[in-house]
């Protein structure tokens, strides 16, 4: 649905995205995810034809950016950072505005749909500068689908959103995503990425890396197994990092940390070890980092 | 290009601007005020009655005065027609209100990405603006001068006075010369609201377009030139060719990436 290559652009001498090279596939809800001004919004704008790369290749749903643009336009739906409503015309209005743009064929059906969907038919009538921000989002949301584009490109969708606009709004997106459609969701809510995205890529200026969320904490810090001890004896550590299969070990209270490739079948093996040497298992558990101190470590080791 | 379009972007525009009361009050003042000028005018001098007052009037003028007339009727045509260029302001000034927010707005509200991001074409874009803009400036002007056409036919008796006020050269200018003014008027206004952040702003530099009409306006006051066929019909050709290249100008500096890019 979406490949790049070697994507890069300059404003004057600013390097904003550098020799980008990434594809998303279909049905894929991907993530992107950067610091402020690592290029994340500049690289929608040219998958969006909003903006042409200074070199490269981008191709969005068969169509080549910068030669196909009107194309591209037609077939992606993109919610910008800021909703951008008209604020002294109706919701309804505001929609049908868009859906004549997109040419849309059946736009007083497709309007009242999106409407109905995101809960806001009731207050078609209301001018969109009165609505709360989370109801103006999901106006912008619903703008963005009205063509039914078959990738959508969602730039920090639950920005200074409160708690139960975010939800509701990410809500939507996982049924958006149930329904196959292809979402590239630029955002710094790393909880939201980690609960929505198929795969990630993490970006500054250029790509650091791209995995599914799971696959990046294994990368990044390895999987680590926590066995909960009645009591921490002396010289456990010490038995336990004289299996091959362990790589790490640490002893936090009568908690090991133990650092393992393949979990599912050394963790039986490290168990008897312990049992072995008289020491009580208590509860076995992984040690879960969050997709946070994946971003982190990535970000600022990445220079 | 695409009709449908072009006509989207028209009722949007107008949809946002009728609800502007200090562009709506602009719509409907400055025709009225131009409208109630010269029928003041006509009312004050038609009571000159005969009274000599060539030695009021550009000399040039006096010749042309049409044989019949009296002195007094001459003088108070010559008066009416210093406040007919009133007519040509209205289609530029109009105008600028509209056009200047018309994309500057855009940006301030945000609004101009997600517009962007649609398949309309510049070309489109622009048109519907330029129609959203023009169309009332010039509508509201042609009902003005309308109601001053009934309100000198009530007020002036003489048919040689009547005659001169409603001179096919007015006419031209009205209808064609308006027109092609808020054009001109419009693509200026865009351009500038191209180029700038502050709708404020915009408005300010637009108005520029307003001066070379006011030095022809204080031109023909001072008897320095007086307007005739010939000065109308070689101003509408030369804001046509004018027209052609501003239309062509907005459209190519409205560059969609630096507009998007360069926001503050």
């Amino acid at each position: 649905m979406i490949k790049t290559e070697e994507l890069t652009k300059r404003f004057g001498e600013t390097l904003a995205v550098d020799r980008l090279s990434f594809h998303v596939n279909e049905g894929e809800v991907f993530g992107f995810l950067g610091p402020n001004g690592a290029g994340k919004t500049t690289t929608v704008r040219m998958l969006t034809s909003l903006i042409s790369p200074t070199a490269g290749s981008a191709v969005v749903n068969g169509f080549q950016v910068g030669k196909e643009d009107k194309n591209i336009r037609r077939s992606v739906g993109i919610l910008t950072e800021t909703p951008g409503m008209y604020d002294n015309l109706s919701a309804e209005y505001n929609l049908r505005i868009f859906a004549s743009l997109y040419e849309v064929k059946d736009i007083p059906g497709q309007v009242e749909k999106y409407l109905r969907m995101l809960g806001l038919w009731d207050r078609r009538f209301d001018e969109a500068g009165t609505f709360s921000k989370g109801m103006k989002q999901k106006l912008a949301i619903a703008r963005a689908l009205l063509h039914e584009p078959r990738i959508l490109f969602l730039d920090e969708p639950t920005a200074a959103l409160d708690p139960e606009a975010a939800h509701l709004v990410r809500e939507f997106i996982a049924e958006l995503r149930k329904a196959g459609r292809t979402i590239f969701l630029c955002t710094h809510n790393l909880d939201e990425a980690d609960r929505l995205c198929d795969r990630i890529g993490v970006f500054k200026t250029h790509l650091l890396v791209i995995d599914s969320p799971a696959n990046l904490r294994s990368q990044v810090f390895g999987r680590k197994v926590v066995f909960h001890l009645r009591q921490a004896q002396d010289g456990l550590a010490k038995e336990i990092m004289a299996l091959t299969f362990v790589k790490d070990i640490k002893v936090v209270d009568n908690k090991l940390i133990v650092t393992l490739d393949d979990p599912e079948n050394h963790n039986p093996e490290i168990i008897r070890v312990l049992v072995a040497a008289g020491a009580d298992v208590q509860f076995v558990g992984e040690l879960r980092h969050s997709l946070e101190d994946v971003y982190l470590h990535l970000v600022q080791n990445s220079g | 290009m695409k009709m449908e379009k072009i006509k989207t972007v028209i009722r949007k525009e107008w949809a946002e601007v009728f609800k502007n009361r200090l562009v709506l009050s602009t719509i409907i003042f400055l025709p009225l005020l131009f409208t109630a000028l010269p029928l003041i005018m006509l009312s004050v001098t038609g009571e000159a009655g005969s009274s000599d007052l060539t030695s009021e009037m550009p000399s040039q003028f006096t010749q042309l005065c049409p044989a019949g007339m009296s002195s007094g009727e001459c003088f108070q045509v010559f008066m009416v027609g210093q406040m007919m260029l009133l007519f040509m302001i209205s289609p530029l000034i109009i105008p600028v209100n509209i056009a200047a927010y018309s994309i500057v707005g855009e940006k301030t509200t945000r609004s101009l990405e997600p517009l962007l991001a649609t398949p309309i074409t510049t070309a489109e874009l622009l048109l519907g603006k330029n129609l959203a803009a023009a169309v009332p400036a010039v509508g509201a002007t042609w009902i003005a001068f309308l109601i001053y056409v009934v309100g000198a036919s009530i007020l002036v008796s003489s048919p040689e006075v009547m005659s001169a006020l409603l001179d096919p050269m007015w006419w031209l200018a009205i209808l064609l010369v308006g027109p092609l003014l808020a054009i001109l008027s419009v693509n200026f206004s865009i351009m500038v609201s191209s180029r700038v952040n502050d709708p404020r702003v915009a408005e300010q530099l637009s108005a520029v377009v307003i001066l070379p009409l006011l030095a022809l306006f204080f031109a023909q006051l001072f008897g320095i030139i007086l307007i005739n066929r010939q000065i109308v019909l070689a101003i509408a050709a030369g804001l046509f060719v004018i027209d052609i290249g501003m239309v062509y100008m907005a459209i190519r500096l409205f560059q969609r990436e630096t507009i998007l890019t360069r926001w503050k």
